[in-house]
């Protein structure tokens, strides 16, 4: 099967940039991948959702790179505001990971909100540590990777652990 | 074979391949989705460059492939109207290196003005068109489109669409031994460099009616061979029927249709169709001008029910009918906007019930900070009839601004501006204002200039020229009035009130518009009292860019030091 995933919030918020992680991460840990947005306005403070669907390269290789509307397992909400705009995209039976999940305060940085998010994601997807650390690495300035791996394993704690559309039993390693 | 996988985006993708195809110049204008392909061509140490406009590229683009090059040429769809009058004779000049021009078209309007359909300027210019399904293809075709262009010393077209350019895909790049050395590598010998150099030929290339009519007929015959070859072994995709092919086991739409239904799909379109219905029997047409008609009507003769699903204007299933082929097409509701899988599924399933609408999420907005707030508010508080232009401030429309009444194309502001000018009462005649930004005024903007002082209206005219030192709206690109190039490298710049001046404007202001004691609405009021014509240059970084040009004005003054301290050195010898 499909994983569909989708990242919600405003532009500023970093929510291209934690689908590219996200992408990388997937990629490296032997799926094939696609993702999606619309750029253009994001950075003048509007509505921003990235799509990101992975499977096995074999047996679910991705076709379109567009989540469908309600079909999304996971959906990432970066902005509380934007939990009820983004809702509809997720499936009946998908998860909601909304930003109350990182309590304020718990970051040192608050820019690396959008990587502590990625790692509550982290604990309902089957992709190694490794694999996120390298994407994480390779997305982001040197001088970031600290603040950022500390930001991920934050979220990891605070994770909603396996379920639905952890893209668990794919073999895609 | 080759293993390295790489996850790029469609514009990186054609950016890979124009360096691994030894492209020697890449040219254009920034235009959303298209921008990031002459930045990542740059990125990767080819030789790329932002030119005023569409059309100054694509003329770059022509003589470089009349010197036998391999060149790439960049816009959004709405830049192949600027660039029309160049593209329409140059498919019937011969050119020998490959001129690759890509047109990033925006279905669904994510960043434009309008959401035009670019395939209908393939058969209108004569241009063959190819478009990619994903980053894959959109690597491979900007191959096939260079080498399809020189074996018949024609223009390609490339189509994206911003599923396209901006999605990221697995790409699977050709081996190191295909590829042409990079531009800097002077170990391997670059056989495009070799082969360069100028071919007189001048009935191919001089278009006057005595050596254009015969050269519209080799336009034809050549459209013909390259369909005749589209037949043989053009890029085209048949997916048999497979049933249920789905492993999960859920029904596949349309299963049970598998045997009689046929869809014919090109671009992204063919990825949402797949996935609607996966057991069904499809065609993806790669080279979608000139068509492979003898392929199509063989598929067509298999089917009972042949289904053609594109995005936009019914223009394959027009092409389609046009040639005896019976093809359905889609609802017309369907020509608006994307369309994604569930789209696909209705117009498979006949349904042309109205759809969900989609959610509604925050608009954008100016920038907090931005120096354009300012002057839309006086233009506000003065009530100003705004003739607006395309760039970050076409935000100035919305509330609490509200201050744009009309925005047409690049440029537009300036001609606009002055036709209400004309034809208005003199009393609101005089409460017209022109608005455009800096990259939008070199785009376009002087040949507006030009017309005001030519055929000023009785009220005069005031140009304001929104200047935050960069074209903001595309991701901060550089043009002449910055005086960088694309590499953000120091080059001569533009100075928009001296040529202001020379072209013989009355009045020629600048104000700082970070200034926050100077009066913009005093000054715009006293320029709107006189009857004679005005420009106003606004000037204040972009917020988003200003740090960046801190930077890269620091690198040139200290590129500046260094090379005055070498020729000191030199002298000192």
């Amino acid at each position: 099967m499909i994983t569909n995933i989708v990242i919600a919030g405003l532009g500023g918020q970093g929510v291209v940039k934690a689908s590219d992680i996200l992408a990388d991460a997937a990629l490296a840990a032997g799926f094939d991948v696609k993702k999606s947005e619309l750029h253009g306005m994001s950075q003048r403070g509007g509505s921003v959702t990235s799509d990101v669907r992975f499977g096995d390269p074999v047996h679910s290789p991705v076709l379109s790179p567009m989540v469908p509307a309600g079909e999304a397992h996971l959906l990432l909400v970066l902005e509380p505001t934007q939990v009820e705009v983004a809702r509809p995209l997720l499936h009946p039976e998908g998860r909601l990971l909304s930003p109350e999940l990182i309590e304020p305060g718990a970051l040192k940085n608050k820019k690396s909100f959008n990587v502590a998010m990625l790692g509550a994601l982290s604990t309902a997807l089957e992709i190694g540590e490794d694999n996120w650390q390298q994407a994480i690495q390779a997305n982001l300035a040197e001088k970031l990777h600290a603040i950022n791996a500390q930001a991920f394993a934050i979220g990891r704690a605070r994770g909603p652990g396996p379920g639905p559309g952890s893209g668990r039993g794919q073999g895609a390693r | 074979m080759n293993q390295e996988r790489l996850l790029l985006t469609g514009d990186d993708a054609v950016a890979l391949a124009a360096l691994h195809a030894g492209v020697a110049l890449g040219t254009g204008y920034p235009g959303t989705p298209s921008t990031e392909i002459l930045e990542t061509f740059d990125r990767l140490g080819g030789r790329a460059q932002w030119a005023p406009n569409e059309k100054v590229a694509l003329e770059v683009g022509i003589g470089s492939a009349f010197a036998g090059a391999r060149t790439l040429v960049t816009m959004k769809h709405v830049g192949l109207n600027v660039a029309a009058d160049a593209l329409f004779t140059a498919t019937y000049t011969d050119v020998d290196g490959g001129l690759l021009i890509v047109s990033a078209d925006d279905p669904g309007m994510a960043s434009s003005q309008n959401e035009q359909d670019n395939r209908h300027f393939a058969r209108a210019a004569g241009a063959p068109m190819l478009e990619p399904v994903d980053s894959q293809q959109a690597y491979e075709y900007t191959w096939l489109a260079l080498e399809l262009g020189e074996r018949w010393k024609i223009p390609v077209i490339l189509r994206l669409t911003t599923r396209i350019c901006h999605a990221k895909t697995v790409v699977r790049p050709r081996p190191l031994e295909q590829r042409h050395a990079p531009r800097d590598d002077s170990s391997r010998p670059d056989d495009a460099q070799i082969k360069r150099h100028f071919r007189r030929d001048i009935p191919a290339r001089v278009m006057i009616p005595a050596f254009a009519k015969p050269a519209h007929h080799r336009l034809r015959e050549k459209l013909a061979a390259i369909s005749d070859w589209n037949d043989a072994e053009g890029p085209v995709t048949e997916h048999p029927a497979a049933p249920n092919s789905d492993p999960s086991g859920k029904p596949d739409v349309g299963s049970d249709d598998a045997p009689r239904l046929g869809i014919i799909a090109t671009g992204v379109a063919a990825m949402h169709a797949r996935e609607a219905a996966p057991g069904v029997r499809q065609l993806n047409i790669g080279l979608t001008y000139p068509l492979p008609l003898t392929r199509i009507r063989a598929f067509a003769a298999e089917v009972e029910r042949l289904l053609v699903i594109e995005e936009g204007d019914p223009v394959l299933v027009d092409d389609l009918r046009a040639a005896g082929i019976a093809a359905e097409g889609k609802p017309e509701r369907f020509r608006f906007g994307e369309l994604d899988v569930a789209r696909a599924r209705r117009i498979i399933a006949g349904d042309d019930t109205t759809e969900p609408a989609p959610a509604k999420g925050k608009p954008p907005e100016l920038c907090q900070g931005c120096s354009h707030r300012g002057v839309f508010e006086a233009l506000r508080d003065l009530d100003c009839i705004v003739a607006g232009d395309i760039g970050c401030y076409t935000l100035g429309v919305l509330p609490p601004f509200s201050a744009m009444d009309t925005c047409v194309c690049m440029g537009a502001s300036i001609g606009v501006g002055l036709g209400l000018r004309h034809a208005l009462p003199d009393a609101e005649a005089r409460r017209v204002v022109s608005v455009i930004g800096d990259s939008t005024f070199v785009h376009s903007g002087l040949t507006g200039l030009a017309e005001m002082v030519y055929n000023p209206p009785e009220t005069g005219h005031l140009v304001l020229i929104l200047d935050n030192e960069t074209t903001a709206m595309t991701g901060q690109q550089e043009h002449p009035g910055t005086g960088r190039s694309l590499n953000h490298a120091p080059s001569a710049k533009m100075h928009f009130e001296a040529v202001a001046r020379a072209m013989g404007v009355q009045n020629v202001e600048v104000v700082d518009a970070a200034d926050k004691d100077l009066s913009l609405k005093e000054r715009i009021s006293a320029l709107l009292a006189r009857d004679e014509t005005s420009l106003l240059v606004a000037r204040q970084p972009c917020v988003l860019a200003a740090p960046k040009i801190r930077l890269y004005e620091k690198a040139a003054a200290e590129a500046r030091t260094q090379a005055s301290t070498a020729c000191a050195a030199v002298t000192d010898e």
